[in-house]
This record gives structure tokens, C-alpha cells and sequence, in this order.
């Protein structure tokens, strides 16, 4: 047996940390953390830690790195109110699928249930809104525990983790003795693929006169861009992606058909009331994705390739359901694939196109009326970087917009809070985002609602000096709740109106370059002169005050009931 | 629409602090009402066994059970019908002393129900039964008049009525 040396539980913290790869921490200390912390001090060559403003900020900064780099995001807290702050975040990364590993100090082991100063039963809190979590107290559970929850996070469907930590245990000594996690007996990440299920994919999509793929995030985790590529070349599939498939191919690719769901395209939309076959790889059926589920694709045969098990027939019922990670199972399948090409079926997406071109796009794009379209600030974004920034976007109406008009050349390029939606999302997940891929352009992409709720992330980017660049699309209003409220609920605008302070000064309070913008012979020059500056930017564009995001599904409509005004 | 019937879950699990708590919030999530949970050692060597009655829909089962199954601690998450299973519950009924006496009727529905008396003290006597739900709420019901004290039912335990080689099955996957 080799000797192993004895070390504090916080100390194995940071050799654990090491040992699985991390060299970035986003977090804020507290009392009950503060052990990890002053061990963190000793390793600061080794492991670079960013101060966020908020333990909420800390979670999406990690969402945002785990997105751009597939690399598990670690956060730092401390209890109480600092492991609470995370919740959002959890829940966030979980209904995403983001591999993240949270670690909260806890209070010390004896004063467990005694509502300590600063406890809060963040075990429980934390349950529903991870994929695992675990309560450590002692600090010889500490090496094994944190292999297992990197392992846990990062494979088969990735998601969040949280390590809780007592007090003691941090400062407990104890013998170092590390091995990676490789299996848990009861944990199964990815179900082994049956060809039999391939083989009746492959002769569904060889028959079929009509198929269309739709692709969700599942293609990015699973590195299957080339071969879904490959797929829907082969057998030339009309394709369209979910909103967190974004980017996974590019955008200006033939058979790329736009984005399915509430605000997505037409074409594919509408069409998925026509297809034959419903080709749907790594995506999940979410509802803002299908409308009415009973009048979803109900004339096509579903084929469903997917990685959870529990996704299968939760939402739609699919007879031909593919399980396995989806970079194997379409490696299996490409083989099996006949060229083909579908004239006709593809000339039906180019007419539904044309519509939405007509009746939607041009408008954006190319606006008679004098206030600034979302569309437009976006397009000169594009211009300005070649369709190849990272596009991080907050939630709202310039989500949307930035879904349906940004544009992308390579994977990853895409950063969006999806299921769960989260205001405040997008200025700490572009902070992760450029920390983790530090040669790309990172432009943030928010509303004037959204700004304000992350905006003290600004001190972060100030410290870091992390080169974001944050355009603020400011309508003065919640604007996707004004929608709403224009459509649905008479004019009746209940609290959506905003009073918003001077963001240029804020942002040079923080000693970054700012501008704000309004008129359109102004907005090329001011995006160009953002993108080329080297250091962190922000830029507002004040754009019309009641735009609206179309095409739209109300709730309730079917896929095939898409309004275009 | 499916009507909601009564499901028996037989969840193979790691003895895990907190996976109760997880698996509950799987059911609280959708707004099931758990009727009644056991949770104990299984056949199985270092593997436990929680048994969790609901009523619900078939549809809704079978996505619960999948939910379940996916919690990294579990091992293995059935669901069976009712019909599927061969289950009992225990019921203690705590009687005032008296009434034993008192013209022979509770002694006379203690053997009609193969009911038994576990415990007599000075003021009253306890009652055991083991059987279905519906054997034990019916000599609730008989009891009730003549001064009931205390009731208390367990939670299910159930064992499938097809052979069913879960062990086989679950040793494969724990070793
Ligand atoms: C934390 C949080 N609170 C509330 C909402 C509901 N919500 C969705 S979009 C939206 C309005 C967003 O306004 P703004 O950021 O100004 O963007 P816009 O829609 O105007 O582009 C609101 C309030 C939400 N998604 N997240």
C-alpha cells in the first residue's frame, strides 16, 4: 500500500477538483464555506476562482461555460441563503441539461436540525431540481463523493449536482486516497442499442416520402453534429431544431428548415401536420415545442431517438422509439440510410418560406416604419461577425427574436435559459460563456427587463475583464408579457411598463465602454464599433416599444395553426 | 379517459439517506397523493425495498415508474396492478376493556375475521389484523360503535403473484 498523506476535507476539495479536470470555480464565500475557501487560496495557480456579485450569477456563469466548452460548470456557496440563491440555477440546469457540480458549505455536523445560524435544509431544497445530490460529513467521504457526483453530472444525460458540506468535515483531517468514478451499480446512463430498433428507423426513413427531422440538444451533448449532418444530406431530410439545438448545424445549410415551436417557422410547423415520417433526434416534446398534443404529427409514424428513457412516450407516443446515445445509434444508422432526395416535399417548406418571408421576416429585416426592429439590431450583429459569435440570450421577446435571426456556422454557438426561462440568465451565462472559449466573440443578447435583474454581474465582468459584449434591446417594456397582453388580455397592460435608469452611465460606473443607440442610419456603425473593440462593451438599441414576436402558436394551437400576425 | 386505480411500485433501491425524500417529491411533483409506503430490506443483500401504494392511471404508472427508475439510487422501479400482486397490510384496533365482555359481540367478529388479540391490559385490549385494505376497514367499521381507541393500519407490503425473477434480474445488476 502507498503511504497516503493526511489532508484537511477542504484540501481534498481542491485535489479532488483537480483531479477531475476543473480549472474554474465561480462562486462567493461565507461563513460556512470558508474552510474552502482559504484552501482555495493556497491553490490559485491550479484552480481560478471568479467572484460573482450573486450565487445566482455563479450558476449561470457555470451553465454558460458548460455550455460553450461541455466541461461540468463548479459553483461555490455557502449555506443559508447562499445555497438558496443557487436554486434557480439548479433548475435551470436541470430541465436543460447542463453538467454542473455545486459544492455549500453546511453548518457543522453537530448543530445539524438545531436552525444554526445560516442552516437551511438545502438537501431537501435542493432534491427535486437536481439529478443527485448528497449531504457529506464526514471528510473521508469527501474524494469518493465529489468522483462520483463529475461523474454523475457529466454523463449520459448531463445535469445538475449539489455537494453539501459540513463545517467539520471541511476542517477534519483525513487520508487522501482519490480514484475516478467510472460506474454505480444502480446508475445506468446510457441504454445499450438494440439495431433492431435502427434497423426499422432506417427502413421507416428509407420509405418515407415525407420526412422531417427535428433535433434538440441532445445532438450537442452527444457530439453528434457531423453525423446528423451526414444524415440529413444523405437522405436529403428536411430539418429544423428545437431552440437549444440551435447551431448544431449551420444555419445556412440547404435542408435547415429554421426552429419548430411557439415562435419557430413556419414551415416546419406547419409541416409537421404533413410529414410522413417525424424524425425527432435528442429532442423532448417540450409543449412550447408541440402545441396541442393532440393535434401534434398525429398522421406521421414518430421515430424517437433519445438517451432517457423516461422521455420516451412521456409527451407523444412513439412507436419507434431509438435508445442509446445518439451519436452511436446515428452511426448505426448512416450505414443503413439510401440517398434519396425529395423534390416536391422540400419545394412545400421553400413556399411556406416565401410566406413568412413575405409576411414576417422582410418586415424585421428590411422595416418601412421609423422604430428600430429587434430583427434589424440582430442581422447587423450577424453581419458584423460573420454568423460566428456566440449568441447568449436572456428570455423574452429578444430571445425569440435572436432564436429566429441570428446565425450560426458552428456548434455551441447558441446559449439560451430553455425550459425553465429564466430572466437574468443571459449576462452571467455570456461571462462563462466567453470564459470558455476565450478566442470566440460572446455577445449577449438582453431585454430591458432581464437586464435588471443579473445587472450587478457587471462588478464581475469589471474584475475578470471578461470581454462580453452585452447589447440591451430596449422596449421600456416586459415585452413578451405586453404581447400577451395584447393579444390575449384586451391591452391591458398590468405592470409591464418600465421606468428604467441611464444604462450607459451604470455600465461606465463599471468602467465599461457604452453607448445607447435609437436611430437606424446610427445602429451598423455602433454594433461594428462594439465588435471591434477589445474589452467588455455594452450597447443599447432602443427599438420600437410595441413589436411583436412572430409567428406565433397561442397556447393551445396546434403546430399547424401558426398566426402570422 | 383511464380511470385511476390502485398501484403497488416495489422501488429496489441503495440504502440512500434522502432517497425517500426524492422518490415522494417524484409523486408530490405531479400531485399524487401516496396512500401508503413501507420501506424495508429486500432479498437481496445490502438492497432495500420501498413498497408505495397510489391510485392513478395506467398511462400515469408507467411514466412514474420511469421517473423513478431514473434517480440515480435506484436499482429497479416496478409497478403492478392490484390483481398482479398478493399483498396484505396490518391493522392494530386498541378497544376499551369492556366491550370484550359485553355480550360476546367483538369477540364474535374477532374469530369471524381470523382477527387476533395481541395485548390485554387493565383498561383495554388490542386487536391484530392482517389482511387486505378492505378486510381491515371492514372491521373498522364493525368496531367503531363499540368504543374504538386507536386504529392504525402499515403500510402495504406485496409480493407479485407471477414468478417474476426480480432477484435473478436485480443480482445481475448489483454484482
Ligand atoms: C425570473 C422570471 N420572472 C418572470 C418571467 C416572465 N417573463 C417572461 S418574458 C418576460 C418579459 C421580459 O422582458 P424584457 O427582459 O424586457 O424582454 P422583452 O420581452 O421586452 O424582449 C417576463 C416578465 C420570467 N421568464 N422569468
Amino acid at each position: 500500500m502507498p503511504e497516503t498523506e493526511k489532508v484537511t476535507g477542504s484540501e481534498a476539495v481542491m485535489k479532488t477538483l483537480i483531479a477531475e479536470g476543473v480549472n474554474l470555480i465561480y462562486g462567493y464565500p461565507g461563513g460556512a464555506i470558508m474552510p474552502i475557501y482559504d484552501a482555495l487560496h493556497g491553490y490559485q495557480s491550479k484552480l481560478k476562482h471568479v467572484l460573482t456579485r450573486h450565487e445566482q450569477g455563479a450558476t449561470h456563469a457555470a451553465q454558460g461555460y458548460a455550455r460553450v466548452t461541455g466541461n461540468v460548470g463548479v459553483v461555490f456557496a455557502t449555506s443559508g441563503p447562499g445555497a438558496t440563491n443557487l436554486v434557480t440555477g439548479l433548475a435551470d440546469a436541470q430541465i436543460d441539461s447542463t453538467p454542473m457540480v455545486c459544492i455549500t458549505g453546511q453548518v457543522s455536523s453537530h448543530l445539524l436540525g438545531t436552525d444554526a445560524f445560516q442552516e437551511t435544509d438545502i438537501i431537501s431544497i435542493s432534491t427535486p431540481v437536481t439529478k443527485w445530490n448528497y449531504q457529506v460529513t464526514k471528510a473521508s467521504e469527501i474524494p469518493k463523493v465529489l468522483s462520483k457526483a463529475f461523474y454523475i453530472a457529466r454523463s449520459g444525460r448531463p445535469g445538475p449536482v449539489l455537494i453539501d458540506i459540513t463545517k467539520d468535515a471541511q476542517f477534519e483531517l483525513s487520508e487522501y486516497a482519490y480514484q475516478a468514478c467510472t460506474a454505480i451499480r444502480s446508475y445506468k446512463p446510457v441504454p445499450t442499442l438494440q439495431m433492431s430498433q435502427v434497423e426499422k428507423a432506417a427502413e421507416l426513413i428509407n420509405a418515407s416520402k415525407k420526412p422531417l427531422i427535428v433535433w434538440g440538444q441532445g445532438i450537442i451533448l452527444g457530439e453528434a453534429e457531423q453525423e446528423l449532418q451526414t444524415l440529413i444530406e444523405k437522405a436529403s431530410i428536411p430539418s429544423a431544431s428545437t431552440l437549444l439545438g440551435l447551431s448544431a448545424i449551420a444555419s445556412d445549410h440547404p435542408l435547415h428548415q429554421g426552429m419548430v415551436g411557439m415562435h419557430g417557422h413556419l414551415a416546419p410547423n406547419k409541416l409537421t401536420n404533413e410529414c410522413d415520417v417525424l424524425i425527432a433526434i435528442g429532442m423532448r416534446f417540450d409543449d412550447r415545442v408541440t402545441g396541442d398534443l393532440n393535434r401534434y404529427a398525429k398522421q406521421a409514424k414518430i421515430i424517437h431517438f433519445e438517451i432517457d428513457p423516461s422521455e420516451v412516450n412521456k409527451n407523444v407516443y412513439v412507436e419507434y422509439p431509438v435508445l442509446a446515445d445518439v451519436k452511436q445509434s446515428l452511426q448505426a444508422l448512416l450505414p443503413l440510410i439510401e440517398e434519396n432526395s425529395h423534390p416536391n416535399w422540400l419545394d412545400e417548406f421553400k413556399q411556406l418560406r416565401k410566406i413568412e418571408d413575405e409576411k414576417v421576416i422582410q418586415a424585421q429585416l428590411s422595416p418601412t416604419k421609423e422604430g428600430l426592429t429587434m430583427g434589424e439590431a440582430i442581422e447587423c450583429i450577424n453581419k458584423a461577425t460573420n454568423n460566428d459569435a456566440i449568441i447568449v440570450s436572456d428570455v423574452g421577446q429578444h430571445q425569440m427574436m435572436s432564436a429566429r435571426y441570428s446565425k450560426f456556422v458552428q456548434t455551441r454557438s447558441k446559449v439560451d435559459s430553455g425550459g425553465l426561462g429564466t430572466m437574468g440568465f443571459a449576462l452571467p451565462a455570456a461571462i462563462g460563456a466567453k470564459m470558455g472559449a476565450l478566442d470566440r466573440e460572446v455577445v449577449a443578447i438582453i431585454g430591458d427587463g432581464a437586464y435588471q435583474m443579473t445587472i450587478q454581474e457587471l462588478g464581475t465582468i469589471m474584475q475578470t475583464q471578461a470581454a462580453v459584449k452585452i447589447v440591451v434591446l430596449n422596449n421600456e417594456f416586459l415585452g413578451m408579457v405586453r404581447q400577451w397582453q395584447e393579444l390575449f388580455f384586451d391591452k391591458r397592460y398590468a405592470s409591464t411598463e418600465m421606468t428604467n435608469p441611464n444604462f450607459v452611465k451604470i455600465a461606465e460606473g463599471y468602467g465599461i465602454p457604452a453607448k445607447s443607440v435609437s436611430k437606424r442610419k446610427e445602429l451598423a456603425a455602433a454594433i461594428d464599433e462594439m465588435i471591434a473593440c477589445e474589452t467588455a462593451y455594452f450597447l443599447e438599441v432602443m427599438v420600437e416599444k410595441e413589436g411583436n414576436v412572430f409567428p406565433m402558436l397561442p397556447t393551445g394551437a396546434s403546430v399547424s395553426d401558426v398566426r402570422l400576425s | 379517459m383511464e380511470k385511476p386505480q390502485s398501484f403497488t411500485f416495489s422501488v429496489y433501491t441503495e440504502n440512500n439517506l434522502g432517497l425517500l425524500n426524492r422518490i415522494s417529491q417524484i409523486f408530490l411533483k405531479r400531485h399524487i397523493n401516496v396512500e401508503s409506503i413501507n420501506a424495508s430490506e429486500s432479498e437481496i443483500e445490502n438492497v432495500h425495498r420501498l413498497t408505495i401504494v397510489v391510485e392513478i392511471t395506467e398511462a400515469q404508472a408507467i411514466k412514474v415508474a420511469k421517473q423513478i427508475d431514473k434517480q440515480i439510487e435506484v436499482i429497479k422501479a416496478f409497478y403492478h396492478r392490484e390483481d398482479e400482486t398478493i399483498y396484505r397490510e396490518t391493522a392494530l384496533y386498541k378497544m376499551p376493556i369492556n366491550c370484550l365482555y359485553d355480550g360476546g359481540r367483538v369477540q364474535e367478529l374477532i374469530s369471524d375475521t381470523y382477527a387476533s388479540i395481541v395485548n390485554v391490559s387493565k383498561d383495554y385490549f388490542v386487536i391484530e389484523k392482517t389482511g387486505k385494505k378492505a378486510e381491515t376497514t371492514r372491521l373498522y367499521n364493525e368496531l367503531r360503535p363499540f368504543g374504538l381507541m386507536q386504529f392504525l393500519r402499515s403500510g402495504r407490503i406485496s409480493v407479485t403473484k407471477e414468478v417474476m425473477d426480480i432477484s435473478s434480474e436485480l443480482t445481475k445488476l448489483v454484482s
